[in-house]
């Protein structure tokens, strides 16, 4: 992914993206790597995992909405459901970042989402 | 032009009459003349009609002294009204006031025996008042009594102070030329009297 | 945002220019002019409103091509220069007294996150009881934010200061903020001699850099600025941000001296007066040197050898300079107009010095005066006498371990 770097600023404002001393610390803890939040996985936060029934999902996209941590995914996947319904997007769930807080299920009008415990 | 090298001038007005601006537009024209000035107004909550004090120091060298002027060279008073004691106070001996006034100057060394003041050396008078009322419909006195004192004093050049009011009045030269008209009205009626 | 090339060598050589009549105000707002400032944050407040006003007059006249943002408050106007700033935009803002304290919280921000944003700060007191006036409380509540710190003596260093303000804020070895004190009212509302440069000379001593020379909000390429600084980080960038005030002083020292070699007037952390062969000295800063200066040159006229150290830039302090000066003085006093309640000294210039002088292992017979607050006019006899007081001390070889309140209306006298 691009950074500020190519328009030429010096090196030590960007530091390691994984630093180790304050030497590798980008100024003022500044993040010029977009989208480092994907590289935290945060999957073992969850005691409860939310489980999207296609069939009952009316494609609202309130889940995507409310999703705190962006971790409801709109993919081009087409869906027929069992009364003959033709969805051109399915919504799934990215469960290394989905923390399990449930939200999306709360918010859910067709309780489409479904709580189940991580636990076996 | 009195003989030091630095002229230290007290202003006493009331909230409105400009003592503030005159000070300042004099120490503007003494910078236009290639000298060193400071001027300053002694700050309180201003309202209209309130006493008010501003200061002007003007030398030949830098002035590092940013103290109130306590002992002044010249006093200039915009209101007759004021009382003697305030403007007089520390007037050096051979000071000179300065005053706009309908009295004449036998009537102003009067005033000032009558409160046991001490007489300065030197007394300009001009009825500031009825010029500005003349030329500027109102009782604005500040560029009258700013001609007086240079007739009296020779602080800087009436022309240089005429420009700088022209710079104040950028915008609105039919205001400056009135107060240009009122200033040469009062630099010609000026009277200075030297005890 | 034009980005101005430095001019050829031969054409940075000292001209003399034009002296104009100018308040310290009028030049805060010249120097913000001449510098092409992109966005201005401000609130009013007395006795800084002046500078806001001529700004907004600049901007509607055409002179100042900038964006005013007409803030409800100075923590909105800070947290609005801060962001302008992070944006890359050149962001400047003023306040004093009690506008600063409601500052606070974002002045930490302001360093913090790196963002070189330049204030001008009228000094006043702070409330209760409510005043107006000059005193250096609110400067000195700001001391430990990790602004850069100037005082200025005159109108003319209120300009030179501002103008040196951008070009060191904005240095990649060291972007932090700087702030630009102009005593409230006695340099704020004075007016006296200015020698202001054209606005071309501003833009080549302090040329705006490209948007890109340091990490910027920028939908095209974005950053993070404003992270969460858990333990096992939070010390590490603040460390950064202590290097970087202590590396400041390079960029500073630069800063001032290239400012002497092209426009006459050069600049140091400190500004010895008389100090060659003074016995007795006292520092100081802001516009109450002028004062101190002037009392110098009446003792020394009495053949008194008197000296005076005028403290020009607070933050990041000038130990070393200052060490040096007082070296070889008999007694030394320091002259505060702001209290530390309860401190060590209740000067808070005077703690400063102190520790200066005993980590080198240098005493010296001391005096913390405090005078000047909320307004009362310091005169020169004052400081004339507190020199006496020095004398004293030089030759009893005693501090007064207290410090002293002078000018005070009391029955036990006006030294408290």
């Amino acid at each position: 992914m691009s950074t500020n770097q190519e328009e030429g600023f010096p090196e030590r404002f960007l530091g390691k993206k994984y630093p180790e001393t304050m030497e590798d610390l980008p100024i003022a803890a500044i993040v010029p790597w977009p989208g480092s939040t994907l590289d935290v996985t945060t999957h073992a936060w969850r005691t409860f995992r939310p489980v999207i029934n296609q069939d009952k999902c009316v494609r609202c996209r309130l889940c995507w909405i409310y999703c705190p941590d962006g971790a409801i995914l709109e993919v081009d996947e087409e869906y027929t459901t069992s009364t003959g319904k033709k969805y051109k997007v399915s919504f799934k769930v990215d469960y290394d970042h989905c923390k399990g807080c449930g939200i999306c299920a709360n918010e859910c009008p067709v309780k489409a989402i479904e709580m189940v415990p991580e636990m076996k | 032009m009195l003989d030091v090298p630095r002229v230290e001038i007290r202003f006493h007005g009331r909230g409105g009459q400009g003592a503030v601006t005159a000070a300042k537009v004099l120490a503007s024209a003494a910078v236009d003349e290639g000298k060193y000035a400071l001027a300053f107004p002694e700050y309180g909550a201003e309202r209209r009609g309130a006493p008010v004090l501003a200061f002007t120091r003007i030398d030949e060298k830098p002035i590092l002294e940013r103290e109130p002027i306590l002992e002044p060279d010249i006093v200039v008073v915009f209101d007759p009204s004021l009382e003697p004691e305030i403007y007089m106070r520390g007037l050096k001996p051979n000071g000179m006031l300065v005053i706009n006034t309908k009295k004449t100057v036998d009537q102003v060394v009067k005033l000032l025996e009558e409160h046991g003041l001490q007489k300065p050396r030197c007394i300009a008078r001009i009825d500031a008042t009825d010029i500005a009322l003349k030329h500027l419909r109102a009782p604005i006195v500040n560029t009258s009594m700013l001609a007086a004192l240079v007739r009296a004093a020779k602080v800087v050049r009436l022309e240089t102070l005429e420009e700088n009011i022209r710079k104040v009045f950028a915008e609105r030269p039919h205001i400056a030329e009135a107060n240009i008209k009122a200033m040469e009205e009062a630099y010609n009626s000026t009277e200075v009297v030297c005890l | 945002m034009a980005v101005v090339k430095e001019k050829p060598r031969e054409e940075q050589l000292p001209t003399r220019r034009r002296k104009i009549a100018a308040t310290g105000s009028d030049a805060a707002a010249y120097a913000v002019r001449d510098a092409d400032v992109d966005v201005v944050a401000v609130y009013p407040i007395t006795p800084q409103a002046p500078i806001a006003e001529n700004i907004a007059q600049m901007i509607a006249d055409g002179e100042l091509d900038a964006e005013l943002i007409h803030v409800e408050s100075e923590h909105s106007a800070m947290s609005a220069a801060v962001a302008a700033a992070a944006t890359g935009a050149r962001s400047f803002t003023a306040t004093s007294s009690q506008g600063l304290e409601l500052m606070h919280e974002i002045l930490y921000i302001a360093s913090g996150l790196r963002q070189p944003v330049v204030m001008a700060l009228a000094t006043r007191a702070l409330s209760a009881p409510i005043n107006i006036w000059n005193d250096y409380a609110d400067a000195m509540a700001m001391r430990d934010t990790s602004w850069i710190m100037i005082f200025s003596e005159n109108v003319q260093e209120v300009y030179d200061n501002l103008v040196q303000a951008f070009r060191i804020a904005e240095h990649p070895d060291v972007l932090l903020p700087v702030v630009v004190t102009l005593d409230g009212y006695i340099l704020s509302h004075t007016t006296e001699a200015l020698e202001p440069l054209d606005r071309e000379e501003v833009l080549s001593f302090a040329p705006k850099r490209p948007r890109g020379y340091r990490p910027v909000l920028d939908p095209d390429h974005p950053v993070t600025i404003g992270v969460l600084g858990a333990p096992n980080w939070y010390q590490e960038v603040k460390v950064q941000q202590a290097l970087a005030m202590r590396e400041s002083r390079r960029v500073i020292e630069e800063t001032g001296k290239e400012f002497g070699k092209r426009y006459g007037r050069e600049y140091g952390f400190i500004e010895p007066y008389y100090m060659d062969d003074a016995e007795v000295a006292i520092v100081t800063l802001g516009a109450t040197s002028s004062l101190v200066k002037a009392a110098v040159n009446r003792l020394r006229e009495q053949g008194v050898k008197a000296g005076m150290v005028k403290i020009r830039v607070f933050r990041p302090f000038p130990a070393e300079e200052l060490a040096k000066v007082l070296e070889n003085v008999n007694a030394l006093g320091v002259l505060d107009r702001a209290v530390s309640f309860g401190g060590a000294l209740e000067g808070p210039l005077a703690m400063e010095v102190l520790s200066t002088l005993a980590v080198r292992g240098i005493t010296k017979p001391f005096i913390s005066f405090i005078h000047g607050l909320g307004g009362r006019d310091i005169f020169v006899k004052d400081v004339v006498e507190m020199y006496q007081k020095l004398l004293e001390a030089a030759k009893s070889g005693k501090s007064v371990t207290r410090t002293l309140f002078y000018g005070v209306r009391s029955r036990r006298g006006h030294i408290i």
